[in-house]
C-alpha cells in the first residue's frame, strides 16, 4: 500500500498528542509501518502544533512535506488555513470550527481573518467543518475535542468500529473512556 | 511483541536491554524522554543531575565503578560536558558507557543549531547515529560492546525527527553486566605524565575504528538501479533520500558517523560517476570525502541551515514537487506564549515598567522577550544572566547598577547560575539577580530539580533552599517575592536596586500547570465599568482579548491569578 499520510495540527495544550497516540495503536494493530512525528518543548506553550502519522508498507520520511497530506485534522480553524499547502490534491481537509485568537491577534497587531471556511471551499480545498468544541461538552468535557474529530476522520477509514474502540480503551483512563467514546460517537455521525 | 515508540523511548530501552544500570542526564528538548523513558525500569537507577557536566562525571564515575552507563543532553549541553568528554577519550571506561545526544536542526526548541558530529571527530569518540527508532534501540545496544571492545565511551547522537518520532521497534530481553573495579592509576589518572602515554593509546584506537567502520553493520550499502550517481547520507537525511529516490541510486547508509571509513567510501566513489551527500547541518561527510581527495556534491546544494525534507531532496534531485493550495489571506503568526496564570507574567510586567535592562536565561522565561512584555535584552545560555549581569554593570562602573537585572530559573541557577552568583559575591558587584522560582524545570515539560523536593522517580528527596545558598556564597540581601502581587514585586526590585551591594530577588511561584496548583475561578469583566483602555492587554495574557471594545476572559483559560485585575483602575475584572 502506498503509504496514506494524516497531519494533525492545532494549537498548543489542545490535546492533538493524544489523537495522534491513538491513531498511531489502531494503526499498529492493523499491520501497518508506521511513523508518528512530534514536536515538543517551546512550542506547546500556546504555540501552532503539528503532527504527522504516516502509515503504510513501509514508511521512510517521519514527516509530511507540501502537497502530500491525504487528511488534515485541525482542532482550530486558523491552524487549517496555515497549513492548506500540505494538502495532496483532492486530499481532506477535517476542522474544528473552534477560533483561538493568537497573540498578535489577542494584541491587536493583526486580524483573525473572518470566514476561512468558505475561503478555503473557495480556494478549491475539501473542508469537512464541525463545531468539535460543542460536541465535546455535549459528551461531557471540552478536552474530548481530539476524541471528537478522531470521531469525524473514522468516517473516512475502512476500520472497524471495534478496531477504534480498542484503540480509545488503550489510549485514555478509564474513568474518562465513556465520555471520549460518546464523543468520539458525536464526531462520526455529526 | 511489536510496539510504537519514540525514538529516544528506544534508547531507552536499549540501555535497558544492554543492561545498563547506571544513568545521569540533564533535561534538554529533544533529549529528555530518554531519561523519562528510563526512569520507569526499577532495574536502572536514574537521576536528574544539576547539569550535563555532572551527569557525564557521574555516568564515567559509575563505569570506573563497573556498571554499564549513561548520560543524555541536548546538543548545547555536550557545550558543558565538553571538559570531562575530552578526558574521558583518554582513560576510556571500565564497563561500558554511552552518552547520548540530541540535536535541534531547525532550532525547535534551542538557542543555536551546532552540529554535534564535530565533537566526536574532535574528542576522538566514536558516534553513532541512528534514523529511526528500530536504530535507535540497536544502536544503543551495540554501543555498549563497541564501548568495552574498544575501550571508550561512545556518543549516540540524535536529532529532533528522530529523538520525537515514533515507529516500530521489537523489544528484547535484558542482559545483566557487571565488571569488577581495579585501581589503575596510568590508565584514570590523567596528569601530564599518564596523559602523554594515553594520547597514542586514543590515536590507536581511532586507527582501529576506523578499520571496523569499513565492516561494521551500522554502515551498509543498498544497491540501486542507476549508477550515475551514488548518495552517502545518514539519520533523518536517508529518510528523506529513500522517500524520494526509493531504490533509483546506489546508497550507502552511515550508521556510525565518527570515525568514518576510508576504503568503503573511495570504493563507493569509483563504482558511481557522481557522488552526493545528504546531509543535515554541517558538511560533515562532505568534508571526510574531500580530505579523501573524492570529488562530492553536497552543501553546495544542500544548506547547512535548517532541515532537510523530502521535498527539499526532490527539488535538488530536479524531481516534480506538487505543492498544496495556500491561502491568498495573511495568516497571523501563533508563536508560543506563556500560559494563562503563568507566574512569570507579573515580574516580566514590573520589569518592563521599570524600563530595566534584563539580561536573561534559558527557560519558559525566555518568553519575556516577546510582545507585549518585551521586557529583555539578552539570552546566550544557561546561567549566562548572572554571570552577564557582573560583565555589564562592572564594565559600567556604576551607572547600571540600579538599573540592571539578571533573570533565572530555579533549575537554571542551579544548572550554572551559582558560579555566577559566587562570581559575583566574590568581585564585589552590585546587580541584582532575580531567581524565578516555579518549583519545577517548566520548558522541557516539569522535571524535578535539587530545589523541588523530588527525584526524578518522583520520590521525596534532599530539597536545596535557594535563600540559604544564596546566603552561604556571601550574598547578604536575599527576599522572597510573590510574581502574583504586582506592588510587592515592584518595591522589592526597586529597594534591591538601590542598594549598594549585590541581592537576591527569589520570585516565587509554581507553574501553573502543576497538577496540585489550586486555580481559583476565572475573573469576568464588568462591561458597564470597563472602558476598553486596553490596561489589562499589557500582560500579553492569552485570556484577555478586545471584543467590541471591551476586555473579555476566556474562562476556559484564565486561572484567576489577579494579575490583570491590578492593572484595572476601574475595578471592571471581578472575581464572580
Amino acid at each position: 500500500m502506498k503509504t496514506k499520510n494524516v497531519m494533525i495540527v492545532g494549537v498548543g495544550g489542545q490535546g492533538s498528542l493524544l489523537a495522534s497516540k491513538l491513531l498511531g495503536r489502531l494503526l499498529l494493530t492493523k499491520g501497518y509501518d508506521i511513523k508518528v512525528s512530534e514536536v515538543h518543548g517551546m512550542s506547546q506553550r500556546g504555540g501552532s502544533v503539528v503532527t504527522y502519522v504516516r502509515f503504510g508498507d513501509k514508511v521512510y520520511s517521519p514527516v509530511i512535506d507540501k502537497g502530500e497530506a491525504d487528511y488534515i485534522v485541525s482542532f482550530e480553524l486558523l491552524e487549517a488555513a496555515r497549513w492548506t499547502e500540505f494538502l495532496k490534491p483532492g486530499g481532506k481537509l477535517i476542522t474544528n470550527t473552534q477560533q483561538i485568537n493568537p497573540m498578535p491577534v489577542v494584541t491587536g497587531a493583526a486580524q483573525y481573518p473572518e470566514d476561512l471556511v468558505a475561503k478555503m471551499r473557495q480556494a478549491g480545498l475539501d473542508v469537512d467543518a464541525i463545531d468539535a468544541l460543542s460536541l465535546a461538552e455535549q459528551a461531557g468535557s471540552s478536552k474530548a475535542v481530539n476524541l471528537v474529530l478522531m470521531g469525524r476522520l473514522s468516517k473516512y477509514f475502512d476500520f472497524t468500529e471495534d478496531e477504534w474502540l480498542a484503540a480509545i480503551e488503550a489510549s485514555v483512563p478509564p474513568k474518562f473512556l465513556e465520555m471520549n467514546k460518546k464523543a468520539f460517537a458525536l464526531g462520526e455521525k455529526a | 511483541m511489536k510496539q510504537l515508540m519514540l525514538g529516544n523511548e528506544a534508547v531507552a530501552r536499549g540501555l535497558y536491554e544492554a543492561g545498563c544500570s547506571f544513568v545521569s542526564s540533564y533535561p534538554g528538548t529533544p533529549s529528555t524522554e530518554i531519561t523519562e523513558a528510563i526512569a520507569k525500569y526499577p532495574e536502572v537507577y536514574a537521576e536528574w543531575a544539576p547539569n550535563e557536566k555532572v551527569a557525564m562525571e557521574a555516568a564515567f564515575g559509575a563505569s570506573l565503578a563497573g556498571r554499564r552507563s549513561f548520560c543524555g543532553m541536548k546538543h548545547v549541553g555536550l557545550n558543558v560536558a565538553a571538559d570531562p568528554l575530552f578526558t574521558i577519550s583518554y582513560t576510556g571506561v571500565n564497563a561500558g558507557m554511552v552518552i547520548g545526544v540530541a540535536d535541534d536542526a531547525g532550532m525547535h526548541s534551542s538557542q543555536n543549531e551546532q552540529d554535534s558530529r564535530h565533537y566526536a571527530m574532535a574528542s576522538k569518540i566514536p558516534m553513532l547515529e541512528p534514523s529511526d527508532s528500530a536504530e535507535a534501540l540497536a544502536f544503543t545496544k551495540l554501543a555498549y560492546e563497541i564501548s568495552e571492545s574498544f575501550d571508550t565511551p561512545v556518543l549516540m547522537k540524535m536529532c529532533t525527527r528522530v529523538s520525537h518520532s515514533q515507529s516500530v521497534v521489537e523489544p528484547g530481553e535484558r542482559v545483566e553486566i557487571t565488571k569488577p573495579y581495579q585501581k589503575n592509576p596510568a590508565k584514570y589518572i590523567m596528569m601530564p605524565g599518564n596523559a602523554k602515554r594515553r594520547h597514542p593509546v586514543v590515536e590507536e584506537r581511532t586507527a582501529k575504528l576506523t578499520a571496523y567502520a569499513e565492516s561494521c553493520p551500522l554502515n551498509r550499502l543498498e544497491e540501486g538501479s542507476d549508477l550515475s550517481m551514488g548518495i552517502i547520507t545518514s539519520s533523518t537525511s536517508y529518510q528523506y533520500v529513500k522517500e524520494v529516490c526509493g531504490d533509483t541510486y546506489p546508497v550507502m547508509k552511515l550508521g556510525m558517523i565518527w570515525p568514518l571509513p576510508v576504503e568503503a567510501i573511495k570504493a563507493f566513489a569509483a563504482k558511481v560517476e557522481k557522488l552526493l551527500i545528504v546531509e543535515e547541518l554541517d558538511g560533515f561527510i562532505e568534508a571526510h570525502c574531500r580530505s579523501l581527495g573524492i570529488d562530492c556534491v553536497g552543501k553546495s546544494q544542500f544548506s547547512c541551515i535548517g532541515e532537510l525534507s523530502q521535498n527539499l531532496v526532490a527539488e535538488k534531485l530536479q524531481k516534480a514537487v506538487e505543492n498544496g493550495i495556500a491561502l491568498s489571506e495573511a495568516i497571523p503568526p501563533r508563536p508560543p506564549v506563556m500560559c494563562a496564570g503563568c507566574p512569570h507574567r507579573g515580574l516580566f510586567y514590573t520589569l518592563q515598567k521599570n524600563k530595566l535592562t534584563v539580561l536573561g536565561d534559558i527557560g519558559c522565561y525566555t518568553l519575556g522577550a516577546v510582545a507585549p512584555l518585551n521586557a529583555v535584552d539578552s539570552v546566550i545560555c544557561m546561567g549566562a544572566s548572572v554571570s552577564g549581569l557582573h560583565g555589564f554593570t562592572k564594565s559600567q562602573n556604576g551607572a547600571a547598577d540600579n538599573k540592571t537585572v539578571a533573570v533565572i530559573g530555579d533549575s537554571t541557577f542551579m544548572h550554572s547560575g551559582i558560579t555566577g552568583l559566587v562570581n559575583m559575591a566574590y568581585n564585589e558587584s552590585c546587580g541584582t539577580v532575580i531567581i524565578v522560582d516555579n518549583s519545577i524545570t517548566g520548558m522541557t515539560g516539569h522535571q524535578q530539580n535539587p530545589t523541588t523536593g523530588f527525584n526524578l522517580k518522583g520520590d521525596p528527596c534532599a530539597k536545596i533552599d535557594l535563600e540559604t545558598l544564596c546566603r552561604a556564597v556571601g550574598i547578604r540581601r536575599v527576599r522572597v517575592v510573590d510574581p502574583y502581587d504586582l506592588a510587592q514585586c515592584d518595591a522589592a526590585i526597586k529597594e534591591e536596586l538601590a542598594a549598594a551591594e549585590p541581592s537576591v530577588i527569589i520570585s516565587r511561584r509554581p507553574c501553573a500547570l502543576l497538577k496540585y496548583v489550586k486555580h481559583k475561578a476565572p475573573l469576568v469583566v464588568d462591561s458597564a465599568k470597563c472602558v476598553g483602555c486596553k490596561a489589562c492587554m499589557k500582560i500579553g495574557c492569552p485570556a484577555i482579548s478586545i471584543v467590541d471594545g471591551k476586555a473579555k476572559v476566556d474562562a476556559t483559560l484564565c486561572v484567576g491569578c489577579g494579575v490583570c485585575q491590578q492593572l484595572c483602575k476601574l475595578g471592571a475584572l471581578k472575581e464572580v
